[in-house]
Order: structure tokens, then C-alpha cells, then sequence
């Protein structure tokens, strides 16, 4: 047993020192370090890229805006390129943590769709260049909820106690709820905010559980009725369950759009626009977005996409659908108010 | 009779409540479907994707090297730090046992983000050895903890009754304390291990660009959906521990077998 | 030498990575960091003792503790066995029983998942035999549950290894003495396990304390513990200020308790928390 632990400690201590002498190499090409969701891209796409500019590409994933935020601000890393969603770019572009991209650097942004410019978050599309996005709604089954949906109200129906999923989300279930009593889903309002809470504390018994990406599974195997979901993942539910509808409320709901961003630590920001104007070629974009199967603001890889995904309203809705819908904006000061009310409904 | 009956059902029973969970998921790692509920049809494709996915490579690599390298540095360090303190007086004894808790009792996420900002205050390198460093802090406390309990356990008559007939302290702590604590630097191994196979968020803030480990990279598909070829790569994982535990449990019986014949 | 020179290279360890680290979070928590520059509050903890926090505190200390009794209740038997088997066998199984946490924590709580939900391999089995389960995923004893399982290795093995060394002499000195094995266990042998116990309920019901993954999971995120408010704190609020605050106070609430459980055991010299 001793000589066994020895051995392993030998490795250990050989490998460890393996691995910091062929970081001292020295530069052989340059990196450019990416920090995206999982399982967020096509990974044949970041071969590809590194063969035809001669980069190398260190990729990361981080699994949720916040803890990626965290680390930036701390100055943990030294990223290059980013791909965070919308509130947190608004965040960062308020705290001067991103750089302004060079436009004339990324000619493919001309591919992107016109209603895709010009966002809440980057009115003068000076930081960001959208990468995916979808919207938050209702997914219902058909065989287990006979009335028709097109109002968050149905979340709060007695009828369906037990079978309503919510999301584990703060700002999606309190946004929801705002939108519910016709109230903006950026409000700092404190009346509107008291009877959001109300409203949510009202919801609770009905709740079956707050989940995440479990979601998914649940609502494919029929273990509740109703879920709020966003469109990316309704679109694969409804493929593996067809009794499965996806509905964006009457009141309106949310748009979110992940975007790729510079931060102001990286080294390489020539290098960052390349990468970014790769990922708008048309038929890298078609690719990433087949592989990922969210929606693409990409004008030319819709084209190439095929024709019943284009035109399933769950993952393209028109603007006609998305009038009441907002794009969430940083709360500022205020998260500390959602937060609160959050930690109230949820320790009832 | 019935005693030897009645621990063998009771130790099945905890087996299989601690396996269920393995058992299901190394079963839907063949699953047809992305689904982690429902069973579709029988493939291998998760595994062939497992092998082709970069990214779950290299972190299946990082997660088996730190775990490593971090269990062994830190039962190393635990034990001597253990005796150590075993022997102060008892106030600086109590004050560092105290002191050992500490990383216990914190929520991970309050000493990830307190060791990262110490890194960052001290500009040490985000990366590897970070990770590394950080993760020999977390299982300290846990080898310790396990080491301790044999400490006192310890009969000090027989260490005295070594030094007596002769031995040097050097060979009669090798010889003598060492064989009685050897349960505790072993089950301390264990838990080191444990914790650091699977740890996500100290992991998370304390590494640095390209370094990833297997627990990170779950944790972030969260948000897509965890694919089957997670379950792939844990199947895979878990039939290489017990095929190395076999193997050195195999050897370990063949060297007990020559040591009772020779007697 | 002397033998407790070995802990100070251990000590200067602490020093960097746990005195430093703790300072940190001191000095969040009494310091709130704004446009104007840095100054000292209270205010993070006057938060802290609100109502709504406290029964976040209650709820959180109450399930841990469940849940570390479960362990010891089902742990110590499990230690028993696995200490008395022959030798080749024993540390095989010790390891065997670890084993299943070294599969990725999401992942298994998933399976338990695809286990306990309402058309889920239980319920299917029991079906089967015509029997109606009541819901078994989302309430509050599926934590309890999610916690004995990730935890019951981290009791069973200290006390394990601690059991394994009894020495047989003092066993059978007690059984000559006309013990029954009832009284051989409760003077005895228990007596004699409690360092193994007291690190196991410590290893167990700390971290059962702080955890958040297994509440949002098989909880359906009904409950809020402190563990995921103080995540919450440090990442979506960015109040790291409140989540430090929470987080001294739940470690002072700790050393208190323990300190005041401690002052109940006289074989205990020097082996917890005070």
C-alpha cells in the first residue's frame, strides 16, 4: 500500500512539473481565450478557426452569468472574448469593463438581422454583437391542459396545483409575474414590486417545484402540466414530446439575446474581432447555430437553416408576437429589492 | 446465525441505496434519447461523442491529475500537521484545531471567492497550481480530521516501550506510531480524493484559463441540458476506479498470502 | 525531536490560506465598499437578525441536524460491519463505499431525479405491485434524504477507522467480566469511538449546513437554506457585504453550539471546537 502512495506521489509531482515546464515553452502562437456557456458552440468550428488564422484557442465555460461576472470583476482572468446575456453586458458596459469593438474589424456584422441592432442594453451596438437569443414563455401540454393558453394567469389557476414549474430563476419568475399584472419587467416601482411578491407568496402551494435545466426532462415525460421555459429549449421538448405547445403570453414577455463581447483585460482585442467576424460568416454562423438549436440573429444562416424550424413561431416568432415583450436591464441598485422578495417568497 | 445474515442484508441495503443513483446513471449513458428519464433504445454514440469532445477530455484529465496530485500532498501534510498538533499543549492545540475547521464550516462558495481574491492580492498565477493549491486547502482539514481521532486512540506506552529497547525515535514512530494511524491516513486519502474528484465551485474561482475540471464542465451545461456523454465520461471514470481497485486489491491479497505462507 | 514542531509548517499553511482568506470575508462584513470610499456599518448584520433570515437559519441548522443523526443512526452499524470483516476485504469495501462520490454530484442528484419523480423508476416499480406512492421529490424530507446520501460516507468513515483499532483485549476483559454485549457496546465500545464520532458529525453536519445544490435540486428549490442565500448574496446580489455577514454568523452560531456540546464530553480533550 505504502509503495503504491509513493508511486502516485511520484507521478503526481511528474506531472504537475511536466505540466508548469510546458507552460514556460515560450510563445509559440498567439492565444485567444473564450469564455462561453457549455456545450454553447460547435466545437469543429473553433478548430477550424485556429488552423485558418493560426491561433490557438483556449476555451472555457462558465455556467452562469453571475459567477463568470464575479471573476471578471475580480480580475481573475484575462479573457478575450465573452459571451454573456444581455443585463450582465449592460453591467459591465456601465462599469467600463468591456472595450468598444471596431465595427470595421467585423464586416460580417452586416449579416445580422436589423431588429437585432440596436438594443436596450448597446443602444449604438459599440460593445456587443449578438450571438443567440430566444424569449421566456409558456410550454403546456396539450393532453393535460384542455383550455387554450395565451396568459400567465393560467400559472396561477387552482386547477393546476401541483403541475406548474416556475423557473429557479429570480429576475425570469418575478419578471414573469410583473408582466402578469401588466407591469414593466424592469420596474423599480415598490408598489408594483409588493404586488409581484404578493402574487408570487399567492403561487407558491400551486408550485410544484422551481427548476432549472431539469425542466427538460420533466416536461417531456409528463410530470407536469405547465412550465415557463425559454424558446431555445421549448423548440427540443416539443421535437421529443409532441403533446408539448410553447406559448408567449398576451401580456408580453422576455427577449433575452446572449452576446460576444471584448473585456477590457484581454491582451488580444485584434485577434477577439477576428474571432468574432468568423463566427458571423454565414457558414460558420448556420453551423453553430444547427448545432446549438437556439435561435441565430444571423440573416443568411436562417437562410440555410431548414424551412420547418424557421418557421416554427416558438424559435422565430415575428415582431408582431413580441410587442409587450421586453430585453431585461441591469436593476442596479434595485436587484437588492428582487432579491429580497425572492428569499421572502421562497423561505415561506 | 442470523447476526451474520442480518449485517449482510443491512450492508447490501446501504450498497444499494449509496449505487442506485450509479446504476441509473451508467444505464442511461446507452440511452438512445438526450433524456435522462426515459429509455428510448440501446447506442454507444454518447460514448464515441464523449471521446471526440475536447473539452470533456482535458477535463477528465485535470479533474484525475489535481485529485490526485492535491489527495496525496494534503495526507501527506495532514498526517505530520495531525501529529503535530497532537502533541502541543492545549491551548495552541485547541486555537489550530479551530483554525482547521474553517474550510468545513464555510459555504464553498465564500472560500472560493476568498481564496481567489487572495490569489489576485498576492498576483499568483491563475491556473494550474491555484487550483492545485486550492485544493490541498480544502482536504487538509479533512485529513486531519480523520488522522486525529487515531492520535488519541494511540497508546503512547508502546512508543516509550520501543525508545526503551533501543529504537530511534525516527525508527519508532516509522515503525510503531505509523502501522496504528494507518487506518486514519488511509480513510483521510479517501475523503481528499472525494472532495476533490468533485468539486465545482472552490475549483471554479481558483483556476484560471484553460484549465478545467470535470465537475466545471457539468456544471456548466446545466443551462443547455447535462448530455448523456456526461454520463459516458462518469461510466467510464467509474469502471477505471474499480478496474485499478481490483488490481491493486489483487496484488495487496497475492503479498498477504506471501507474507502468511512465509510465516 | 520534538514533536509538535511537525504542525508549524502547517500553521504557516493556515496563516495564507485560511487566516487571510477569513479577514477578507471580516472585512466585507463590517465595511460596506460605495462611490464614496470605504466605511464601517453594522448594517450588514442588523440584516442578518431580520425575521426572514433567522427562519432561514432555523430551517437550515434544523435539516442539517436531521439529516446528521440519520447518518449516525445508519452510519455506526455500517462502521461495525465494515470494521470487523478480515483484512483484505475491509478496505476493499471501505473504498467501494466512497466510491459512488466520486461520480459528479449534478449527475447523481439527476438520477435520483429519474429515481424519486412521479413517473419515475420507483413509481413505475411500485405500480407494478399496485402500491400508490404519495409524492417522494420536491419536500422537505427529499433534502433530508439528498443530504444523508451525499454525507453518510464522510460519518461512516472516520468512525471506521477509529473502530478498527479497538483493542480486542479490552473486549474480551469486559465479556470475562460478565458484560453482555449490549453493556460491552455502551460502556465500551462507544466510549472508546466517540474521537471517530465527533469528526464524522462534524465532517457530516457542516457542510450539510452550507450546501445549496442539494435544496435547488431535490427540493425543488422550495426552501431557501443559508447556503443558497449566501450564494445568492455573493453572486446575483453582488452584496458581498450581507453574504459575508451571514457567513460569520453562521460560523460563530457553529462554535458556540459545538463549543456547548463539547463541554458535555470529558474524554474529549482538545478534539473539537473549544
Amino acid at each position: 500500500m505504502k509503495k503504491i502512495l509513493k508511486a502516485l506521489l511520484a507521478l503526481a509531482l511528474a506531472i504537475s512539473m511536466v505540466l508548469s515546464l510546458s507552460g514556460c515553452g515560450g510563445e509559440k502562437r498567439t492565444q485567444l481565450k473564450v469564455y462561453n456557456w457549455g456545450d454553447y458552440i460547435d466545437q469543429s468550428i473553433l478548430e477550424e478557426f485556429e488552423e485558418k488564422y493560426n491561433i490557438d484557442v483556449i476555451y472555457d465555460e462558465f455556467a452562469t452569468n453571475e459567477e463568470m461576472y464575479a471573476k471578471i470583476k475580480a480580475g481573475a482572468s484575462d479573457y478575450d472574448i465573452l459571451i454573456p446575456s444581455d443585463y450582465t453586458i449592460k453591467r459591465m458596459i456601465d462599469e467600463d469593463m468591456l472595450h468598444k469593438i471596431d465595427m470595421n474589424n467585423v464586416p460580417n456584422y452586416k449579416y445580422i438581422g436589423e431588429r437585432f441592432k440596436n438594443l436596450a442594453f448597446d443602444p449604438n451596438n459599440e460593445y456587443s454583437v449578438p450571438y443567440m437569443w430566444g424569449t421566456v414563455g409558456i410550454l403546456y401540454n396539450k393532453t393535460m391542459v384542455k383550455e387554450p393558453v395565451d396568459s400567465w394567469k393560467v400559472l396561477w389557476d387552482d386547477k393546476y396545483s401541483k403541475q406548474i414549474l416556475m423557473l429557479d430563476s429570480l429576475r425570469d419568475s418575478i419578471g414573469i409575474t410583473l408582466k402578469m399584472l401588466g407591469y414593466s419587467l424592469n420596474t423599480k416601482n415598490d408598489n408594483e414590486l409588493n404586488e409581484a411578491k404578493d402574487a408570487l407568496i399567492k403561487q407558491k402551494p400551486l408550485v410544484l417545484a422551481y427548476v432549472g435545466d431539469e425542466v427538460k426532462d420533466k416536461m417531456i415525460g409528463g410530470e407536469a402540466a405547465l412550465a415557463v421555459v425559454w424558446s431555445g429549449d421549448a423548440v427540443y421538448m416539443k421535437r421529443e414530446n409532441p403533446d408539448l405547445e410553447y406559448v408567449i403570453p398576451k401580456e408580453g414577455s422576455n427577449i433575452w439575446f446572449d452576446s460576444i463581447v471584448i473585456p477590457k483585460t484581454s491582451q488580444h482585442k485584434k485577434e477577439a474581432e477576428l474571432f468574432i467576424n468568423f463566427l458571423c460568416e454565414p457558414e460558420i454562423a448556420y453551423r453553430n447555430a444547427d448545432y446549438i438549436g437556439y435561435s441565430t440573429p444571423h440573416t443568411e444562416a436562417m437562410k440555410m437553416l431548414p424551412e420547418d424550424i424557421t418557421s416554427d413561431k416558438s424559435a422565430y416568432p415575428g415582431e408582431g408576437d413580441l410587442v409587450n415583450s421586453e430585453v431585461f436591464e441591469d436593476l442596479a441598485d434595485s436587484l437588492v429589492k428582487y432579491d429580497r422578495i425572492w428569499t421572502e417568497v421562497k423561505a415561506q | 446465525m442470523v447476526k451474520t445474515a442480518l449485517k449482510r442484508i443491512y450492508t447490501f441495503l446501504i450498497f444499494l441505496f449509496l449505487y442506485a443513483p450509479i446504476i441509473v446513471l451508467i444505464v442511461f449513458s446507452f440511452n438512445e434519447s438526450k433524456s435522462r428519464a426515459h429509455w428510448t433504445g440501446f447506442t454507444f454514440k454518447w460514448y464515441v461523442e464523449m471521446f471526440k469532445d475536447q473539452q470533456i477530455m482535458t477535463s477528465l484529465y485535470y479533474t484525475v491529475t489535481i485529485a490526485l496530485a492535491a489527495s496525496v500532498i494534503a495526507t501527506i501534510l495532514g498526517t505530520i500537521a495531525a501529529i503535530g498538533i497532537h502533541y502541543m499543549k492545549k491551548l495552541p492545540r485547541t486555537i489550530m484545531t479551530n483554525l482547521t475547521y474553517l474550510p468545513v464550516l464555510n459555504p464553498d462558495i465564500v472560500t472560493g471567492i476568498s481564496l481567489m481574491l487572495l490569489f489576485i492580492l498576492v498576483k499568483f498565477p491563475r491556473g494550474f497550481f491555484s487550483m492545485l493549491l486550492a485544493h490541498i486547502t480544502f482536504n487538509l482539514p479533512y485529513v486531519i480530521l480523520s488522522v486525529m481521532p487515531k492520535l488519541k486512540q494511540l497508546d503512547n506506552h508502546l512508543y516509550d516501550a520501543a525508545l526503551d529497547l533501543g529504537a530511534t525515535p525516527g525508527y519508532a514512530f516509522r515503525k510503531v506510531i505509523l502501522p496504528q494511524i494507518a487506518p486514519g491516513i488511509f480513510t483521510g486519502f479517501l475523503l481528499a480524493m472525494t472532495m476533490s474528484i468533485d468539486d465545482f465551485v472552490i475549483s471554479f474561482f481558483t483556476t484560471g484559463p484553460g484549465v478545467s475540471n470535470l465537475a466545471i464542465t457539468i456544471y456548466s451545461m446545466a443551462r443547455k441540458g447535462v448530455s448523456p456523454k456526461i454520463n459516458a465520461v462518469l461510466s467510464i471514470l467509474f469502471a477505471g476506479v474499480i478496474l485499478m481497485l481490483l488490481i491493486i486489491n489483487n496484488r495487496m491479497s497475492r503479498d498477504n498470502g506471501r507474507k502468511e505462507n512465509a510465516v | 525531536m520534538k514533536k509538535h514542531l511537525m504542525a508549524y509548517p502547517y500553521a504557516l499553511w493556515i496563516l495564507i490560506f485560511i487566516i487571510v482568506p477569513l479577514a477578507l470575508i471580516l472585512f466585507y462584513s463590517v465595511f460596506s465598499i460605495d462611490a464614496e470610499g470605504i466605511h464601517f456599518t453594522l448594517e450588514h448584520f442588523r440584516r442578518v437578525f431580520e425575521p426572514i433570515y433567522l427562519a432561514v437559519f432555523f430551517r437550515s441548522i434544523k435539516i442539517a441536524a436531521i439529516s446528521t443523526a440519520i447518518c449516525l443512526i445508519l452510519g455506526y452499524p455500517m462502521a461495525m460491519i465494515l470494521a470487523s470483516k478480515n483484512l483484505s476485504k475491509k478496505s476493499l469495501l471501505v473504498v467501494l463505499f466512497v466510491i459512488p462520490m466520486w461520480m459528479n454530484f449534478l449527475a447523481r442528484t439527476y438520477a435520483w431525479m429519474t429515481l424519486l419523480e412521479k413517473n419515475g423508476l420507483i413509481a413505475t416499480i411500485m405500480e407494478f405491485f399496485g402500491v400508490e406512492l404519495p409524492s417522494l421529490l420536491y419536500t422537505e424530507n427529499t433534502v433530508i434524504l439528498g443530504m444523508v446520501y451525499n454525507f453518510l460516507p464522510f460519518m461512516v468513515l472516520p468512525i471506521y477507522s477509529v473502530l478498527v483499532k479497538i483493542d480486542k483485549a479490552v473486549l474480551e476483559a469486559a465479556e470475562d467480566l460478565g458484560a453482555t454485549p449490549i453493556i460491552v457496546f455502551r460502556r465500551v465500545i462507544f466510549p472508546l469511538s466517540l474521537p471517530g464520532v465527533s469528526s464524522g458529525i462534524i465532517m457530516v453536519f457542516m457542510p450539510a449546513l452550507t450546501t445549496f445544490v442539494i435544496s435547488r435540486l431535490l427540493g425543488g428549490a422550495h426552501f431557501t437554506l443559508i447556503g443558497n442565500l449566501i450564494e445568492q448574496q455573493f453572486l446575483t446580489t453582488m452584496d458581498w457585504g450581507f453574504g459575508s455577514a451571514l457567513s460569520v454568523v453562521l460560523m460563530l452560531m457553529i462554535m458556540v453550539s459545538m463549543g456547548v456540546a463539547m463541554r458535555y464530553e470529558k474524554e474529549n480533550e482538545g478534539g473539537g471546537l473549544w
